[in-house]
């Protein structure tokens, strides 16, 4: 009851202030001087005086305690002034914090507030109600209209319309969505009906996981914080028992009370979070999932980035721009290596499919799968061998002087190559080419200046081609011919020489490397492996947002490291200056003290408005 | 053994944590090192045995803290 009208509160103990300095100032009056502010300082200390009350019952010595010992202390000793000014900046101080906090924490919680709440759900007599979105469930058919936010992860039913996936991607351009397309919970109909059917439902979506992952991150702990938290815990009592040896030693009854409003730990015990929420907050606006200050700290300290080459610095669309045939009929040799490459998912694989187009299959017999080589298969009575070079030697085709120049001609413009021999002889050669993502350049740019020494491309593909990458977007090394479990090895010889690692990869084949680097770095289209395995997950696989995760990373450290130094210099401040000046008092102590919470949650807000200059 | 979420009014001050920890610990048949108070999200999750306690038992303790429960959830792990 006293503790909800905490806001009337504080207005009515300011208009008693007000009015009692104005009467003792303006007409010379003590008498209502004094009655309004013993007033002030009654109804001021009730509501502190009953959280203390509640604290002290589950055996916590919080603020409320010191303050309301300080000022029924200052009321003893007739020092109204003192107490009823020091309960209206402490109540004043909490309102303040309350609606700046309440700030700080707004970018998550804009993005928790996207959930969906309703959905137009199927009922058995085929009608479509509103019912909450709880009550959905896996395998119902839905409804959703435009303007309407899709309740569910789904697969569309019938119905066409563009879907704005803002939500889970960051991109803002429409998605054009129809039967078979699957749509994804939080994202919003911006034209058209759709009907779907659930696939997966309240946190189990993408939109759900990614909520669960911010809510846990924004109050994930570091080792710092936990210090602080351990710390606080025996901080209060210690004020506590400071004051009263104070008070047998001094006699000064105003001394021992101005030292338990002056040790208030408020700043301290806030400073970390408040940093915290506001840089994951930032993140979360930016399409940069930041998981915890743990991974922040870290993440601002690496020296080393090394990244994967396709789907990462590359678009990861391959395409045959070039290719050459040996001999034999090359409609037939096509097909055959059209059928063989379909039994693959590697991106080359894929682009030799696509290239070639319509045409016939082929029964296929027998396939092995070759890491980091190739398929050996057999097809219509033939052996077939599709890969690379090496696995070309490995397997005794001949490669005569004429494909030798030619390979090494297109591996010189920076061409992936896949060869297919049939029994023994090269039929075709093709190069390949994956589009480096535009302005990556200026992006490593940007992560050099950000402090970052090394920047490394690890890749499967051809030494040159990878050089050809590194020397194009000005990356220092380049590796190739590296198969997943060289990428490891790599990572671990980089961490042993004491190096920082953070790997960027697309989540797919290289989640061994994002968990062994110190920082593992997903560009997450959304998929549940990259949100998962991974520290940082940039949203729709946007690489360009690296630079700013890193730069966000940073500047978060130094937000919290200020915000410590804030916290802890106040109170030193205040407290050596209680004994050695003759201006400190309770009040102007307690006005610091309040100033100093609202200066370190100021200071954490300024990181919701990071940008990268 | 159960899980609870309880989704708190907005906390503001830092020492509510501790009060509401040791609140949430002072509860017969809660599972103590489970109990985690999250200051930014202003939540309060904690494992308890079903036999011995009662997602009401927490928030009366909580209301009797002073503090308002928003929404209380809980869950079979």
């Amino acid at each position: 009851m006293i503790l909800s009208r905490k806001n009337h509160i504080t207005l009515m103990s300011l208009i008693l202030i007000v009015t009692a300095f104005i009467s003792k100032l303006g007409f010379g009056n003590t008498e209502i001087f004094l009655w309004a502010l013993v007033i002030a300082s009654v109804i001021g200390v009730a509501p502190i005086a009953i959280q203390a009350y509640q604290a002290l019952r589950v055996k916590v010595v919080s603020i409320d305690v010191l303050v309301t010992i300080a000022v029924v202390g200052a009321f003893l000793i007739r020092n109204f002034e003192e107490s009823a000014i020091v309960t209206f900046l402490f109540l004043f101080g909490a309102y303040l914090e309350q609606r700046t906090l309440n700030k700080t924490r707004s970018a998550i919680k804009e993005l928790t507030e996207m959930a969906p709440e309703s959905a137009l759900k199927q009922m058995d007599n085929g009608e479509f109600e509103m019912v909450e979105v709880e009550e959905v469930d896996v395998g119902d058919i839905l409804l959703v209209k435009t303007g309407a936010k899709v309740p569910v992860d789904g697969t569309v039913v019938t119905g066409e319309g563009h879907i704005n996936e803002a939500s889970i991607t960051g991109e803002s351009l429409p998605v054009t969505k129809k039967k078979d397309s699957k749509v994804f919970a939080g994202t919003i109909l911006e034209n058209g009906t759709l009907q779907i059917i659930a696939d997966r439902v309240g946190e189990d979506t993408t939109f759900g996981k990614i909520i669960e992952l911010v809510e846990e991150a924004q109050d994930s702990k570091s080792e710092a914080e936990r210090f602080i938290d351990r710390f606080s815990k025996y901080y209060t009592p210690a004020v506590l028992v400071l004051s009263f040896i104070v008070w047998l030693v001094s006699r000064d009854i105003e001394l021992a009370i101005t030292i338990l409003v002056l040790g208030c730990p408020g700043a301290l015990v806030i400073g970390v979070p408040v940093s915290n929420v506001a840089g994951i907050g930032n993140g979360a606006k930016h399409g940069v999932l930041l998981k915890g200050s743990e991974v922040i700290r870290d993440f601002s300290r690496v020296d080393t980035i090394v990244f994967d080459k396709t789907g990462t610095l590359t678009i990861g669309n391959p395409k045959v721009v070039d290719h050459i045939i040996y001999s034999g009929n090359s409609d037939e040799v096509l097909s055959y290596l059209s059928s063989v490459e379909k039994e693959s998912d590697h991106p080359l694989a894929n682009a030799v499919v696509e290239y070639i187009g319509d045409t016939k299959t082929h029964l296929i017999e027998k396939t092995d799968v070759i890491k980091g080589g190739g398929i050996v298969a057999k097809i219509g009575g033939h052996r077939m061998v599709v890969g690379n070079v090496a696995l070309m030697e490995r397997e005794n085709v001949t490669l005569n002087k004429k494909v030798r120049e030619d390979i090494s001609k297109m591996q010189s413009v920076g061409n992936s190559l896949v060869l297919a021999s049939m029994d023994g002889e090269l039929k075709v050669l093709m190069g390949i080419r994956d589009p480096i993502r535009p302005g990556v350049k200026k992006d490593l740019e940007k992560l050099k200046k950000l402090g970052v020494k090394n920047l490394v491309v690890l890749s499967g593909d051809n030494q040159e081609t990878v050089d050809l990458v590194a020397k194009e977007i000005g990356l220092t090394e380049a590796h190739g011919h590296m198969l997943p479990y060289d990428k490891q090895d790599y990572i671990k010889e980089l961490q042993a020489k004491g190096q920082i690692v953070a790997f960027v990869g697309d989540g797919v084949n290289d989640s061994p490397s994002l968990a062994l680097a110190q920082i593992g770095i997903a560009m997450g289209n959304g998929t549940d492996v990259a949100i998962e395995t991974s520290d940082v997950v940039l949203m729709n696989s946007d690489f360009g947002r690296l630079p700013h995760a890193l730069g966000l990373a940073k500047a978060t450290v130094n937000n919290m490291l200020q915000n410590i130094l804030i916290a802890i210099g106040v109170v030193l401040i205040l407290l050596v200056s209680v004994f050695f000046s003759e201006w400190m008092n309770m009040a102007i102590g307690m006005l610091v003290h309040e100033a100093s919470i609202l200066v370190v949650i100021l200071n954490g807000m300024r990181l919701l408005g990071y940008k990268l200059r | 053994m159960k899980k609870a979420t309880i989704k708190l009014e907005t906390l503001t001050c830092p020492s509510c944590m501790q009060k509401i920890e040791n609140g949430i610990k002072s509860i017969d048949g809660v599972d103590i090192p489970s109990i985690n108070v999250l200051f930014n999200s202003s939540k309060v999750i904690f494992n308890f045995d079903e036999n011995k306690a009662s997602i009401e038992d927490a928030e009366n303790v909580i209301a009797k803290l002073g503090y308002e429960v928003k929404k209380s959830q809980v869950k079979d792990i």
